[in-house]
């Protein structure tokens, strides 16, 4: 597939937006970056998975740090690269191919720039399936590969290399260096194989973005439902295969501190007409969704906040009294759910007392 | 006595206040040149009231004049606009994601210089003081008289803009320099292109004030000049012409504020129904709720603060679609189509052909105006559903914006506000305030003057309660200077959002705060029958 239109951007943001589960920051100025590397070099390559050579040399990549940083210390334009190059010979031999380390809000758009920039494709998979807030979260973790060597850039042209034995030391060096840099950097980490790739990455994920986000562009130009759409979309990808609108309200409350670096708090919705109430428990993303003392969501199943008429994803740091919103939940792709990877991104990997319930299961008797 | 008025597309509004008192109000058609309008409007109300010019103490204008020419891409400045980020920022130029029309139209030149700040305070890159010199010398040798300067993370250190600003301003004297942290908040591309839009506006900003104040002149009108910003607050007339965009919503935030001053209800739903739309807001405290959603102007995104603003498609003009012959009942449509400044000729009641909202309502005895005669007979199920289907639209218009359970209480204003019913559902009491029909120049003639600040503060190196002391400080200090009296200034909002992925305890901390300037606190002596009405 090649991604030469402004308009397939628009919609890997809209797609991207929605599966960051309310985290991964506002693809908007990712989006602009994407846009202005696309004038420079007429398009991108995406390249399905199963395309890539076995012995082909991956990088997924992608910014770390912090989204109210990102929106006034703008990218240079040439982090990417320079930590790709620094990779490279590291590696020995040149990168034949980038990915998103997570398809889930502004990172889904991050490798385009970078793969504009070396001429190689970005391959249509990610490292999460959405977004979460910590790199060892990757199912590259989760299945046991190295997240180093691992290359951080900044705007100002510098470069750090890690190296370490464990991918919980690596996170923790990339986000002190990170706040060092001054809140924001580019980070290129778990190289891989292709063959490494196709038995662990998530599959088809920038591609699902984009029929997402095409899918509630359409729907909203011939005044069609958005949420119709996206739930058709979703479910056809295959990789989400189930999606479901779990309230309709306004938000009454926001409560947040910051707890451990992360923005922790709850979101508080009531229903039209008092119809009920929804709670949304986030760290960065949305964590656990409750109405009526029963659990309706919880992570990694996807839970995004959107606004009820444009359905425009609206992200945790931006949540806000008063909106009129929907609450969306999507089953994460199959490959997160099992016991191994729930482990890492269950709801007891973020600290809550229960184990893991498929979206599907929660809200059955609504379904039925 | 106070003057407010409220420049429209199609009518400039005037009405004189005296305390708490609408002593005159008068309509007038909206002048090409805007200043005659004006005169016309403020000549007719103080004969109206039998008022000396002398007595005015204080004019407040709230105009649609700087959005239109930015909507109609009319009479703009071609801008130079310099940001000091580098090497940060380089991949996102200036002007990245604008309409590719209005971006040639206005770009003059683009400069990105070493400067700039991270969140924690340091410097990016120092300022390089030849480079905006150059950059200034540049511009002037072009032709370019409105500068833009952005500067990352300004909102919190203005330092390096105002320097960039005064060597600007010492190589072209005469520019228009528009400083990026005096016109917005955190978010850089946002808060740069409202300063490149404000940079475009200069020019006619600079040609409307100076028309307004000497069509005060004229009048014999000696009393400040002011004007009306989107968050309902006042800046002085000189202030407005350096940062005209910081008046482009301020139509609908004033016509909320008047209807709150008119009726007394601080907490409510203003429902302004004109002849297209029911626009929708929240009452919060005597303010507009503010939009959470990045606003474009002009295909132009920014991040104002803006009222939050519901539009329905059902105004007095909106037209009604009757079943097709032979079709069921309820296959009627209301809208989205409008006759809108056409009613008075195409409605039937006006001796048009055009069946619209206005209409219905007549027939309904829900207002008496036109002849009701000529308004063709519908069977009384369909008139019956057509006029549950507008309270419905206007129940749910009001149940979507409402953020308490339970009713609200609504204020109708504007032409079309005898669409709503008294017992509409979702509303504990109706109330139709006098002189709706001008409440936008009523809500500009009361304004407060304001000012808002915002900060990234680390609250493990600088206590919560000492941080939140020094913004509250600062802020009153510069209402104030505003013009306000000291016992008047009071903080009204306070905001603070915790930062995830930044050590310690950070947290943005915004703060708004109001006064009321000093005739209206009684140091400009009224009449005593008026001094009582104004507590």
């Amino acid at each position: 597939m090649r991604i030469e239109r402004a308009a397939q951007l628009v919609d890997l943001a809209g797609g991207a937006a929605f599966l960051g589960s309310g985290g991964g920051g506002d693809p908007y100025y990712s989006l602009l970056l994407a846009e202005a590397a696309l004038t420079r070099c007429g398009g991108f390559d995406l390249m399905p998975l199963a395309e890539v050579a076995d012995d082909a040399l991956l990088a997924p990549c992608g910014w770390i740090g912090a989204p109210t940083v990102s929106v006034e210390k703008l990218p240079n334009g040439g982090e990417a690269v320079a930590g790709l190059r620094r990779l490279e010979e590291i590696m020995g031999r040149r990168i034949d191919a980038v990915l998103p380390i997570e398809i889930g809000g502004g990172n889904g758009l991050a490798p385009f720039i970078a793969a504009a920039e070396l001429g190689i494709p970005v391959v249509d998979c990610d490292g999460m399936g959405r977004a979460f807030p910590e790199s060892q979260m990757a199912i590259f973790n989760i299945r046991g590969l190295s997240a180093c060597p691992s290359v951080l850039t900044a705007a100002d042209g510098s470069l750090s290399v890690i190296e370490t034995e464990d991918n919980v030391t690596h996170e923790r060096i990339a986000r002190a260096l990170a706040v060092s840099l001054g809140g924001i950097a580019h980070m290129v980490e778990y190289p891989l194989s292709g063959a490494e790739a196709k038995a662990h990455a998530i599959p088809g994920s920038i591609s699902a973005a984009i029929a997402v986000g095409r899918a509630i562009r359409e729907a909203r130009a011939a005044g069609a439902d958005p949420f119709d759409a996206l739930a058709e979309a979703l479910e056809a990808t295959g990789l989400y295969p189930h999606c479901l609108t779990l309230f309709d309200g306004k938000i009454v409350d926001v409560e947040r501190e910051t707890r451990g670096g992360f923005s922790v708090g709850k979101v508080t919705i009531d229903g039209f007409a008092a119809s009920g109430r929804m709670e949304i428990a986030f760290q960065n993303e949305n964590l656990v969704a409750t109405s009526g003392g029963k659990i309706l969501a919880m992570v990694p199943d996807i839970i995004t906040v959107m606004d009820r008429d444009t359905a425009d994803t609206i992200t945790t740091e931006k949540l806000k009294y008063g909106q009129r919103i929907k609450v969306i939940a999507a089953a994460a792709p199959d490959i997160l759910r099992d016991d191994h990877a729930l482990s890492f991104v269950g709801p007891r990997a973020f600290g809550m007392g229960h184990d893991f319930a498929p979206v599907e299961q929660l809200n059955e008797t609504e379904t039925a | 006595m106070r003057i407010g008025v409220d420049v429209g597309g199609t009518n400039t509004d005037a009405v004189l206040i005296a305390g708490r008192r609408v002593v005159a109000s008068t309509k007038q058609p909206t002048s090409a040149d805007v200043s005659s309008g004006v005169t016309a409007a403020i000549r007719a109300i103080l004969a109206d009231a039998g008022v000396p010019a002398a007595d005015v103490s204080a004019v407040m204008v709230g105009t649609t004049h700087f959005t239109n020419a930015l909507v109609e891409r009319e009479r703009l400045d071609r801008v130079g606009i310099i940001r000091l980020a580098s090497p940060s920022g380089e991949a996102l130029p200036p002007l990245t994601g604008w309409p590719e029309a209005l971006a040639r139209q206005l770009s003059g030149a683009i400069f990105l210089l070493p400067g700039g700040y991270e969140v924690d305070g340091r410097e990016i890159s120092s300022l390089d003081e030849a480079a905006v010199r150059a950059a200034a010398v540049d511009c002037r040798d072009q032709g370019i008289n409105s500068i833009a300067i952005s500067c990352a993370f300004a909102p919190i250190n203005a330092a390096m803009e105002d320097r960039a600003g005064a060597i600007v301003a010492d190589t072209c004297p005469d520019a228009n320099i528009s400083l990026s942290h005096n016109i917005g908040r955190l978010g850089l591309i946002e808060r740069e292109n409202g300063t490149i839009l404000n940079a475009a506006l200069a020019s006619l900003a600079r040609h409307v004030v100076a028309s307004l104040e000497r069509a005060l002149a004229d009048l014999g009108i000696a009393a400040p000049l002011y004007i009306s910003q989107n968050d309902g607050t006042l800046i002085s007339a000189a202030d407005a012409a350096r940062y005209p965009v910081l008046t482009i919503g301020s139509g609908p935030t004033n016509s909320m504020r008047g209807a709150a001053f008119l009726t007394g209800v601080d907490n409510g739903i203003v429902m302004d129904v004109g002849g297209t739309t029911c626009d929708i807001g929240v009452l919060a405290g005597g303010y507009p709720r503010e939009s959470s959603i990045a606003v474009d102007i002009g295909g132009v995104r920014t991040n104002f603060r803006m009222p939050d603003i519901l539009a329905i498609g059902l105004g007095g003009g909106t037209r009604i679609h009757l079943p097709p012959e032979g079709a069921a009942t309820d296959d009627f449509a209301i809208g989205p189509d409008s006759v809108g400044f056409r009613l008075t000729e195409d409605a039937w009641l006006f001796g048009g052909s055009t069946l619209t909202a206005s209409d219905i309502a007549v027939a309904a005895g829900k207002a008496s105006f036109g002849d009701a005669s000529r308004i063709p007979t519908l069977t009384p199920a369909l008139h019956r559903a057509i006029l549950d289907k507008m309270a419905a639209m206007l129940a749910d218009g009001i149940d979507r914006m409402k953020t308490q359970p339970g009713d609200a209480t609504i204020i109708a204003v504007g032409g079309g506000h005898f669409l709503i019913d008294d017992n509409l559902k979702g509303a504990a009491r109706v109330v139709r305030p006098d002189h709706a029909a001008v409440a936008n120049a009523v809500g500009a003639a009361i304004a407060q003057v304001g000012a808002q600040a915002e900060r990234i503060v680390d609250y493990d190196a600088e206590p919560r309660a000492a941080a939140i002391e020094a913004m509250r400080a600062d802020l009153l200090a510069h209402v104030i200077a505003a013009g306000a009296t000291p016992e008047s200034v009071e903080i009204v909002d306070m905001d603070e959002v915790f930062l995830s992925y930044l050590p310690g305890r950070s947290a943005q901390l915004r703060m708004k705060a109001v006064g009321s300037l000093a005739d209206e606190a009684g140091a400009v002596a009224l009449p005593v029958a008026e001094a009582r009405h104004a507590h």
